[in-house]
C-alpha cells in the first residue's frame, strides 16, 4: 500500500470512529425520555396530534396535560419549551403538572411544546446534552434541547422563510422555530402543524389565556418581562406591578410588536379570542460573551464576564456575584402564572380560575425546584408519562 | 416525500460523490483529504436517514 493510501485509510478510520461515537451520544440524547409524574390535579392526558392529524407518528407529537377543576371556570393554556434551550420553562411546567390542584376552571399544560427541538442540540455552541436537578430523592436528569426543531424531523430549510399567512420574510432558520410559525396551518411544515394544533386547542377548548414561557439573554432588552399585545396589556401590567410589590421581583411589560409576525403573543391574539402572554426569565447561559457553556452556568447563571459587563451597566437586568440561578427563574414563572390567573379572575368573575399547590417565587427560591418533583420510582405507574 | 425534499436528497448524493471523488484524487494535502471527509459526514448521515 502506498504512503498516500495509508494516510487516506487512517483518516477514513478516524472520521468513521468520531462519527460513530458522536452518533451514539446524539442518538441516546434524542431518545432519552424524561419521566413526569402526573399529580393528583391531572384529569386527562392527550396527544397534541388529537388537534392536528398531521402530527400523528411524528417526532413533533407531544403530551398535553389537562387539570380540570370540579367547578366550571376559565381556562389557561401553559406552553413550555417552545425553545428547549430555555429550560426554566419546562422545569416550571413539570412543577405545574406534578403539583397543581385546580379547584375552579381548567389548566392545560404542554411541557415539551417543540418536542423535536427538545431532542436536538446546538453542536457549534458546545451545549451540554443533559443537566440534573437535585431533588429530595436524588438527581432528576433532563435533556438540554435547542431553540429549533431538529433538521432530522423537518428538512430542508428554505432560503427564506415566508410566514403564513402574513407572507413576511423571516430567517430561513425560523421555519423550525415554534415561536415564529404561529398561527400555523394543518398542511404546512411540521412546526406549522405544531402551532396550528395549539391554536385548535385554544379555539376548541375556548381557552381564555395562553402563557408561553421562555428565557432570554441578560444583554437583550426583552428579558425579565411579560410580553403582551394590547388586548392582554391591562392584565400584564397589573401582574407586573403586583409581583413587584408583593413578591419583590421585577418583571416589566413589553408590548407585542405589530409588525413582527409568527410570535405566539402576536398571532394568538390576532387569530383567536384568547389573551396571550409570553414571559421571559433572564438566562445568562444564552448570552454570547460568557465562559464555557457548562451545566453549572446553566443552573447558577454565574459568569465573570457578565459580572464585569454588569458593572459597566451593559446588562438589562440587575446582576451580581449571585448570578441568576434556575430556582429564581422558575420561581418567577410560577408566580407570574399565578398572578395572571388572579388578575384575570378578578376582572372576569364568570370565568374565574382557582388553583392551589403551585409554589410561589419565595418558596421555590427557598426550597429549590427539585423539592417539587416526585420520585418516579415510587409513583403509581398509571401516573407516569414521559417527555 | 415532497418533491423539494427528494431533490435535496439527490443534491446530497451528488455532493457526496464529488467529495469522495476529490478525496480519491487528492495526492498530497492531508489537510484537504480530512476536510473532504468531514464535509461529507453530515451528508452521508442525511442520506442514510439516521435519526
Amino acid at each position: 500500500m502506498s504512503r498516500e493510501w495509508k494516510i487516506k485509510s487512517v483518516l477514513l478510520v478516524i472520521v468513521i470512529v468520531v462519527m460513530v461515537v458522536a452518533g451514539f451520544q446524539l442518538y441516546a440524547h434524542r431518545h432519552y425520555m424524561v419521566p413526569i409524574v402526573a399529580g393528583p390535579g391531572v384529569t386527562k392526558v392527550v396527544k397534541l396530534s388529537k388537534y392536528c392529524d398531521g402530527l400523528k407518528g411524528t417526532a413533533a407529537d407531544t403530551n398535553v396535560f389537562f387539570l380540570e377543576g370540579k367547578e366550571e371556570g376559565g381556562k389557561m393554556l401553559v406552553i413550555a419549551n417552545t425553545h428547549s434551550n430555555e429550560p426554566a420553562a419546562g422545569l416550571s411546567a413539570f412543577v405545574f403538572v406534578e403539583n397543581a390542584i385546580v379547584d375552579k376552571g381548567t389548566l392545560i399544560v404542554i411541557p415539551q411544546f417543540n418536542n423535536s427541538g427538545g431532542r436536538n442540540t446546538r453542536a457549534g455552541d458546545g451545549y451540554p446534552l443533559y443537566f440534573e436537578i437535585p431533588t429530595d430523592w436524588g438527581n432528576k436528569k433532563f435533556r438540554m434541547g435547542n431553540r429549533d426543531a431538529s433538521p432530522l424531523d423537518q428538512w430542508p430549510d428554505p432560503d427564506a422563510y415566508i410566514h403564513y399567512p402574513d407572507k413576511q420574510l423571516l430567517s430561513y432558520l425560523d421555519i423550525r422555530n415554534t415561536n415564529r410559525t404561529w398561527p400555523g396551518r394543518p398542511d404546512g411544515s411540521l412546526m406549522e402543524k405544531v402551532t396550528y394544533a395549539a391554536m385548535q386547542i385554544l379555539r376548541e377548548e375556548k381557552v381564555d389565556m395562553a402563557l408561553d414561557m421562555h428565557g432570554a439573554e441578560t444583554m437583550f432588552p426583552v428579558t425579565n418581562c411579560i410580553v403582551a399585545p394590547d388586548k392582554s396589556m391591562k392584565i400584564a401590567v397589573l401582574t407586573s406591578l403586583t409581583v413587584k410589590a408583593k413578591e419583590k421581583f421585577a418583571n416589566h411589560v413589553e408590548p407585542s410588536p405589530l409588525g413582527f409576525r409568527g410570535l405566539s403573543h402576536r398571532e394568538i391574539g390576532d387569530y383567536s379570542d384568547t389573551l396571550p402572554f409570553l414571559v421571559e426569565a433572564p438566562m445568562p447561559f444564552l448570552d454570547q460573551p460568557t465562559g464555557p457553556k457548562t451545566t453549572k452556568l446553566l443552573l447558577d447563571g454565574k459568569d465573570p464576564f457578565l459580572l464585569s459587563l454588569s458593572q459597566k451597566g451593559r446588562l438589562f437586568v440587575p446582576y451580581d456575584e449571585e448570578g441568576w440561578p434556575m430556582d429564581k427563574r422558575v420561581g418567577q414563572h410560577c408566580s407570574v402564572a399565578l398572578e395572571l390567573i388572579n388578575q384575570f379572575s378578578k376582572r372576569n368573575p364568570d370565568r374565574a380560575m382557582e388553583i392551589h399547590n403551585i409554589p410561589k417565587y419565595a418558596e421555590v427560591v427557598e426550597n429549590g425546584i427539585g423539592h417539587y418533583y416526585h420520585d418516579p420510582g415510587k409513583a403509581d405507574k398509571a401516573a407516569m408519562y414521559y417527555e | 416525500m415532497p418533491l423539494i425534499m427528494s431533490i435535496y436528497y439527490v443534491i446530497s448524493i451528488f455532493l457526496i460523490g464529488m467529495l469522495i471523488w476529490n478525496f480519491l484524487i487528492e495526492k498530497k494535502s492531508v489537510n484537504d483529504m480530512l476536510l473532504y471527509l468531514i464535509v461529507a459526514a453530515p451528508l452521508v448521515l442525511r442520506v442514510l436517514r439516521i435519526k
